[in-house]
């Protein structure tokens, strides 16, 4: 089942960085790029579990900080040659500059 | 736009090769292509011909282009047909059988054949060569010569060029007596100098073969087939087969019969076309560009890239310059490199040379003016790629001249890349091998930036870099392409860092996301942004518009992140010195904090490890010190031993320079970490001598000051800047040089990259002789930085962004 969830206000994250919220007992690392999309993926890297919402972010390009391994935060597809992809969830701005994820069971 | 024709008179490695190029641009939608071999072959590797001819390798297994290659590239192939004519009037080309085709552009690749030094008895009455007479230069012949020589006991070969001595190894593995006969003084006079070709003579002599120099054979003995050769100086060697591997000769004939300027070759200009007709081009041996004819195969994969870019459109200012000649080689198992000239030539020309006859080993460099114009390496070639590339590039070569021909002070290369099993591990943070970096070239990444994304090899510590690039350059062959975002500040702005640093000041580009915009086309790059924040800080200082997220996560909360995701807090303390009421706070937050692990540092600090991100603001408060900067591309600490104060061997006070040090340097970004030391005395406790900067005290006053040294993944001594004569002076240079190195290092260039890239002489001459006149500049530069430098642990009691601190939000909708 697919429920929205507002997680909150885009303010609490800085342009350019993510921040992990803890949603439903489940840890979701949203980002807020500098084009002001915002987009929701796993909160660990696969490789060795570092924490994507630390990393550096270009465009719509995360790197996990522990170990540099790239993703696309669209698709969750790995890049520069990394064969795991991460999953992500559908997030969306309203109006109010609220933050809303699809989260499926 | 209907397609044009494009026809290729010539299949062999210039021709395909030059097809290949042209298919890689999308030629193949812009031409149709035909190709006339005069050969029965797909396209074959020449270079392998020898080990047909000794049974290593089977006629098939030396195929590059097998004939499917052709049909599934839609190129129209003719086998067998020699072309005989031009006619460049009405554009089509004839072969002998009458095979005609029109063109719209022509490229004439017909190579070369095997040169036959003029001989009394060489051909028989039918103008054929005699029985027992063979070139050395086709398929054919290596199968012709492969059926003669079972009847024969006793074979000479003329030419002691690398194909001359592969065919007489040949013969000699099939149970002949073999014989060299040579014009010159020496074997391979074109690679080699009288000493490498003394050692090598003796190493072919080791192995049975009969070698005999300044010979010029006047006459082949024998009625209806080989009886032996005659010499000029009246000597005569019984044979009954003759193989001539005397050098080339191209095949120009046909430029003539077309009316085209031929000289030694068919002349072509830089877009590799005939210098009379805009619609016909020439590449390999048959071509001839600036007056020189190349007849190996490396300038021959250069003028088909050039020609292929021109031809296609894909780049029409394309233009081949010129070949740099470095050829890198196993001649009878014996492995070799030579490159340019093998004799010096000038007066200023510096010769630097190692020889181990016993051992074979034999090494000869040529330098000029600091640049490798030509060099010799036998039986140890383990530093071949480094030099070939050095050659090519023209690239200033290190000061320690014996570094150029051994490997000093990393751990040796002991087995060449040859040698090295496919499954050895290069990479070993990311677990790369060997066979792994092989395979990837194979798949068509031919720089090693492409190899390092892909495979992620060097990606990890770093120091297997060189390695992972020298490794590409070998399984390419030394055809390494250049990649020129290496020279790149960062990947997506095309300037070098001094051009950057012009057109950020000029257009007053002060935030990262200021030039993105404004430089890259609005392209963020995430590894770019600590780059463009570190250079940014050195450029405005205080007038920086800090944007957190273009800083690594360390950077953004002033520890260092560790493999759980927790952090490190290491506070400042200078020359490994506290007082007892700042050691007792340390051991209480411990405490308090439950902080997991208390350990010292390699830098003579405490180090509290394991430690929640929601905590570091508390525990800086507590600590009441300052940052210890032990998480950034920054200066981070200066290490001292205990100097004149207690030490009876002190002749300086390393501690209280030490300190001054830390005062005036702490808190400045730069291109990557910077370590320091002082120490008392010239035994060097505190190991400054392989600090970015180290200090030494040698009495009087005296202070010597070392720069890029290293003790970490490289292990490199420090170089002496200059001597001092007071703690003042060491402040002034050091941050002089700082100063120097933030403003010209790449991004994560440490120190003792940067000073080994230009030299210890200049730096030293910009640092403290001031050939540029840039030093009160730098000064300036660096007071202003230490102006804005400030302590970030001060963010305890502000934070600079929204929930900085927080590892986990609450979601409120939940």
């Amino acid at each position: 089942m697919t429920t929205g969830v507002m997680v909150g206000d885009v303010t609490q994250i800085p342009p350019g960085e993510g921040r992990v919220f803890l949603v439903a007992g489940r840890q979701i690392a949203v980002f807020h790029t500098h084009a002001g999309e915002v987009f929701a993926t796993q909160a660990e890297c696969p490789h060795l579990r570092g924490p994507l919402a630390d990393g550096l972010t270009g465009g719509t390009t995360v790197i996990c900080p522990l170990h540099d391994r790239a993703y696309d935060l669209r698709t969750g597809q790995g890049l520069k040659g990394e064969p795991t992809s991460i999953t992500v969830y559908p997030a969306s701005l309203d109006d109010a500059g609220k933050i809303w994820l699809s989260i499926t069971d | 736009m209907s397609k044009e024709k494009l026809v290729v008179v010539g299949n062999g490695m210039a021709g395909a090769r030059a097809v290949e190029e042209i298919i890689a641009r999308g030629g193949g939608d812009r031409f149709d292509i035909v190709m006339f071999g005069d050969e029965r072959y797909g396209n074959y590797n020449r270079i392998l011909l020898s080990n047909v001819l000794n049974g290593s390798q089977n006629a098939d297994e030396i195929l590059i282009n097998p004939l499917d290659w052709y049909a599934e590239n839609g190129v129209k192939l003719h086998l067998g047909e020699f072309v005989s004519d031009i006619d460049r009037a009405s554009k089509i080309v004839q072969s002998k059988n009458g095979v005609r085709e029109h063109y719209d552009r022509l490229l004439i690749a017909t190579g070369s054949r095997a040169f036959i030094p003029p001989m009394a008895g060489a051909y028989a009455a039918d103008g054929k060569l005699k029985t027992g007479v063979f070139g050395y230069r086709t398929l054919d012949d290596c199968s012709d010569i492969l059926d003669y020589v079972k009847k024969c006991k006793k074979v000479a070969t003329i030419g002691g060029g690398l194909l001359g001595l592969e065919a007489a190894r040949a013969m000699m593995v099939l149970g002949a007596q073999s014989h060299i006969v040579h014009l010159a003084g020496h074997l391979l006079e074109m690679q080699l100098d009288i000493a490498g070709g003394g050692l090598l003579r003796k190493a072919i002599e080791d192995m049975g073969i009969h070698v005999h120099v300044k010979k010029s054979t006047t006459e082949v003995l024998g009625g209806d087939s080989v009886e032996g050769l005659v010499f000029k100086d009246g000597e005569k060697l019984d044979c009954d087969m003759v193989i001539v591997a005397a050098g080339i000769k191209p095949n120009a004939e046909l430029g003539v019969r077309a009316g085209l300027r031929v000289e030694r070759a068919i002349v072509v200009d830089d877009h590799m076309r005939s210098v009379d007709d805009p619609n016909v081009y020439v590449v390999g041996e048959c071509a001839q560009h600036r007056g020189r004819v190349y007849g190996l195969v490396a300038p021959l994969w250069d003028q088909a890239k050039v020609l292929a870019d021109h031809i296609t459109g894909k780049n029409a200012s394309a233009a081949y310059h010129g070949s740099k000649l470095a050829t890198k080689l196993k001649v009878m198992g014996i492995e070799l490199a030579s490159m340019g000239i093998n004799e010096p030539a000038e007066d200023r020309d510096e010769v630097v040379q190692f020889s181990e006859p016993k051992k074979g080993t034999y090494k000869k460099l040529i330098v000029r003016d600091g640049r490798l114009v030509g060099g010799i390496l036998m039986g140890d070639i383990s530093k071949a790629a480094y030099l070939m590339q050095a050659f090519d590039r023209d690239s200033p070569l290190p000061e320690e001249r014996l570094s150029l021909l051994f490997d000093l002070g990393t751990p040796s290369q002991k087995i060449t890349f040859d040698e090295m099993p496919a499954e050895a591990q290069v990479c070993n943070c990311n677990g790369v091998t060997k066979g792994a970096i092989g395979a990837c070239v194979a798949q068509g990444k031919r720089s090693a930036p492409a190899v390092m994304d892909a495979t992620r090899a060097g990606k990890g510590c770093g120091s297997c870099k060189q390695t992972v690039g020298e490794l590409v350059a070998w399984f390419c062959g030394g055809e390494i392409e250049d990649d020129p975002s290496i020279h790149y500040y960062v990947p997506g702005i095309p300037l070098r860092k001094p051009d950057l640093i012009k057109v950020i000041k000029e257009q007053g580009l002060k935030s990262v996301s200021a030039v993105f915009t404004a430089l890259a086309g609005g392209e963020e790059d995430a590894m770019s942004k600590p780059a463009l924040a570190s250079l940014l800080i050195t450029i405005w200082n205080k007038d920086y518009e800090d944007e957190r997220d273009a800083r690594f996560i360390n950077d953004r909360v002033h520890a260092n992140i560790q493999k759980d995701g927790t952090f490190s807090v290491v506070p400042e303390m200078p020359g490994g010195v506290c007082t007892p009421d700042e050691l007792r706070r340390i051991a209480d937050v411990a405490v308090k904090y439950n902080v997991p692990l208390v350990k010292l540092t390699g830098g003579q600090r405490i180090d509290l490890v394991g430690v929640a991100k929601e905590e570091l603001p508390n525990i800086w408060r507590d600590l009441g010190m300052p940052a210890g900067h032990a998480w950034g591309k920054s200066y981070r600490t200066c290490k001292s031993c205990i100097g004149n104060e207690f030490c009876r061997f002190g002749l300086g006070d390393s501690m209280g320079l030490a300190l001054k040090i830390e005062r005036r340097f702490r808190g400045i970004d730069s291109p990557g970490k910077l370590k320091l030391a002082t120490a008392g005395c010239p035994r060097n406790c505190s190991e400054a001598l392989i600090k970015d900067v180290g200090a030494v005290a040698i009495g009087d006053g005296k202070w010597e000051i070392y720069i890029g040294g290293a003790g970490g993944s490289h292990v490199r001594k420090g170089d002496l800047l200059c001597i001092v004569d007071s703690e003042d002076d060491v402040l002034l240079y050091t941050g002089r040089f700082i100063q120097f190195y933030r403003e010209n290092a790449k991004f994560k260039e440490r120190t003792y990259t940067f000073v080994e890239r230009l030299g210890i002489e200049r730096v030293r001459a910009v640092v403290v002789d001031d050939s540029d006149g840039l030093a009160v500049q730098l000064d300036t530069a660096m007071q202003e930085s230490i102006a804005a430098a400030y302590d970030p642990w001060r963010e305890a009691i502000a934070p600079k962004t929204a929930n900085q601190f927080n590892s986990i939000v609450d979601a409120k909708g939940t």
